[in-house]
C-alpha cells in the first residue's frame, strides 16, 4: 500500500518536472526561431526595398488606414487630460501649467504608448490574420515553389510598413492631443492662451521630451510589427490556429509595449 | 486601387506625420526659442542650491538668458559648483549677483542674475563673486521660532 502511494507520488513529480521542461524548451525554441526570423527579415529587406511599392502599399494599409482611430482617440485623450488636469491644477492655483501637463504627458508617455496599443490591435492583428491565412491556404508554400521568397515578398514589406508608420502615428497622436487639451483648456474653460503655450514651450524640451517620445514609438513599432508578422508566419495553419495567433499578437504586443515602456522610461527620464 | 492613388495617400500620410513632428518641435517644444547659437560658460558657487536642476533656466530681469548645464559638489570647499551656459549675445558685469530664486510659491527654481555696475565684463569660464543660496523653508521657520522664543521674556 505504502509502496503504491510512493510510486504514484514520484510519477506525479516526474510528470510535473517533465511538463515544465517541455514548456521551457518550447519557449526557447520559439524565442530562437523569432530571433532567426528577425534576422531573415533584415537580410531580405534589401530585396523587398527594390520593389518599393510593396512597402508603400503596406504603409497605406497599416498607417494611413489607422489615421482615423489614432486622430479621434488622440483628440479625446487630450480633451480628457485637459479637463482632469485643470480640475487638479486649479486646486493649487496653477491652472496655467495645464499646457505643460498635457504636452509632457502626451509627448513622453501617452502618445507613444496609447498609439502603439491602438496600432497593435488595429494594424498588428490584421497583419497576423493576413499572413496566417496565407499560410493556412498554402500561398506561402506556393510562393516558395515559384522561387519567390515569401519573407522578401510578404513579410518584410509588412514589417517595414509598421516600423515606418508607428512614429508618424505617435507624433500625430501627440499633436492632436495637445490640440484637444487646448480646445478644452483655453477655448472651453478659459485658461489664459499666452500662458498655456509659453509655459508649455518653457518646459517641453525638444531633445529630451519630444525626441525621446519618437525614439520610444520607433521601438514600439519595431516590437509590434515583429510580433505581428512572426505570429502570422508561425501560426498553426487552421482556422483555430490563426485565431489563436491573432489573440497572441494583441496580448504579446500589449505586454511588450508596456514592459519596453518601463525599461525605456527608466533609462530616459531618471530624474536628472 | 491604382498605384498612383495609393502613392498619393501615403505621401499625404507621411507629410502630415512630419507636420505633426514639426508642430511638436516648434509649437509645443522649445526648438524655436531656447536654442542658443553661441554660448559661453560661467561658474557660480552656492552654499545650498535647494531644488535647482540641470536644464533649469537662468534669468535676468525675468528674461531667459541661459540654462544650468552642470551641477557638481566641490569636496574641498563643501559647496555646490553650478555651471551656467549663457547666450553670447548677453554680457554681464564682473560684480553681477547670482541668486537662486523660485518661480511662484511652489514653482521650479531658477538662477536670477542681477547686473552690477562694474565696467569690466565676465569672461567665459569666470566665477561669480557674489551669490545667494536657495532659501530653505525649514531654516527660515526655525529662525523665526528661535527669534520668537528669545523675544517673549524681554517683552514682558
Amino acid at each position: 500500500m505504502r509502496w503504491l502511494v510512493l510510486k504514484w507520488t514520484s510519477s506525479v513529480l516526474i510528470e510535473l518536472v517533465r511538463s515544465t521542461g517541455h514548456r521551457m524548451n518550447n519557449a526557447l525554441q520559439t524565442l530562437g526561431f523569432s530571433a532567426r526570423f528577425f534576422m531573415m527579415i533584415l537580410v531580405y529587406s534589401g530585396q523587398s526595398f527594390r520593389r518599393l511599392h510593396l512597402t508603400i502599399r503596406e504603409i497605406y494599409f497599416v498607417g494611413f488606414q489607422s489615421l482615423l482611430i489614432i486622430l479621434v482617440s488622440g483628440l479625446f485623450i487630450g480633451m480628457v487630460l485637459g479637463m482632469q488636469g485643470y480640475e487638479t491644477l486649479q486646486r493649487y492655483g496653477s491652472s496655467e501649467a495645464l499646457g505643460v501637463l498635457v504636452a509632457l504627458s502626451l509627448t513622453r508617455e501617452l502618445g507613444p504608448v496609447v498609439s502603439a496599443l491602438l496600432f497593435a490591435s488595429r494594424a498588428g492583428s490584421s497583419i497576423t490574420a493576413e499572413i496566417g491565412l496565407m499560410k493556412a491556404t498554402e500561398q506561402l508554400t506556393a510562393m516558395d515553389m515559384m522561387a519567390v521568397n515569401p519573407i522578401a515578398r510578404v513579410v518584410a514589406p509588412r514589417f517595414w510598413g509598421g516600423v515606418i508608420s508607428m512614429p508618424l502615428l505617435a507624433a500625430l497622436f501627440s499633436a492632436i492631443g495637445v490640440f484637444g487639451g487646448y480646445l478644452i483648456g483655453v477655448v472651453l474653460i478659459g485658461v489664459d492662451e499666452g500662458a498655456f503655450w509659453s509655459q508649455m514651450q518653457g518646459s517641453v524640451d525638444f531633445r529630451f521630451d519630444v525626441w525621446n517620445g519618437i525614439v520610444k514609438s520607433f521601438v514600439f513599432g519595431t516590437a509590434v510589427s515583429l510580433i505581428s508578422v512572426f505570429e502570422g508566419y508561425d501560426a498553426v495553419p487552421t482556422a483555430e490556429g490563426v485565431s489563436a495567433s491573432i489573440k497572441r499578437t494583441v496580448v504579446y504586443s500589449a505586454l511588450a509595449i508596456l514592459a519596453l515602456d518601463f525599461v525605456l522610461t527608466s533609462f530616459m527620464f531618471r530624474g536628472v | 486601387m491604382s498605384r498612383k492613388l495609393l502613392d498619393l495617400w501615403v505621401g499625404f500620410f507621411v507629410a502630415i506625420g512630419f507636420a505633426a513632428v514639426l508642430f511638436l518641435a516648434l509649437r509645443v517644444g522649445n526648438l524655436s526659442s531656447a536654442n542658443f547659437a553661441e554660448t559661453y560658460q560661467l561658474t557660480a558657487k552656492f552654499d545650498n542650491i535647494g531644488g535647482l536642476k540641470v536644464r533649469g533656466p537662468v534669468k535676468s530681469a525675468g528674461v531667459v538668458v541661459g540654462r544650468v548645464t552642470d551641477i557638481r559638489f566641490d569636496p574641498q570647499a563643501y559647496e555646490a559648483l553650478v555651471t551656467l551656459t549663457i547666450d553670447s549675445r548677453y554680457q554681464f558685469p564682473k560684480d553681477t549677483f547670482a541668486s537662486i530664486l523660485t518661480a511662484g510659491l511652489l514653482g521650479e527654481q531658477y538662477i536670477g542674475l542681477d547686473a552690477g555696475g562694474d565696467e569690466k565684463m565676465l569672461k567665459p569660464g569666470d566665477v561669480f563673486a557674489k551669490t545667494q543660496s536657495a532659501v530653505v523653508l525649514e531654516k527660515l521657520i526655525s529662525q523665526f521660532m528661535f527669534n520668537k522664543a528669545s523675544e517673549t521674556p524681554d517683552s514682558k
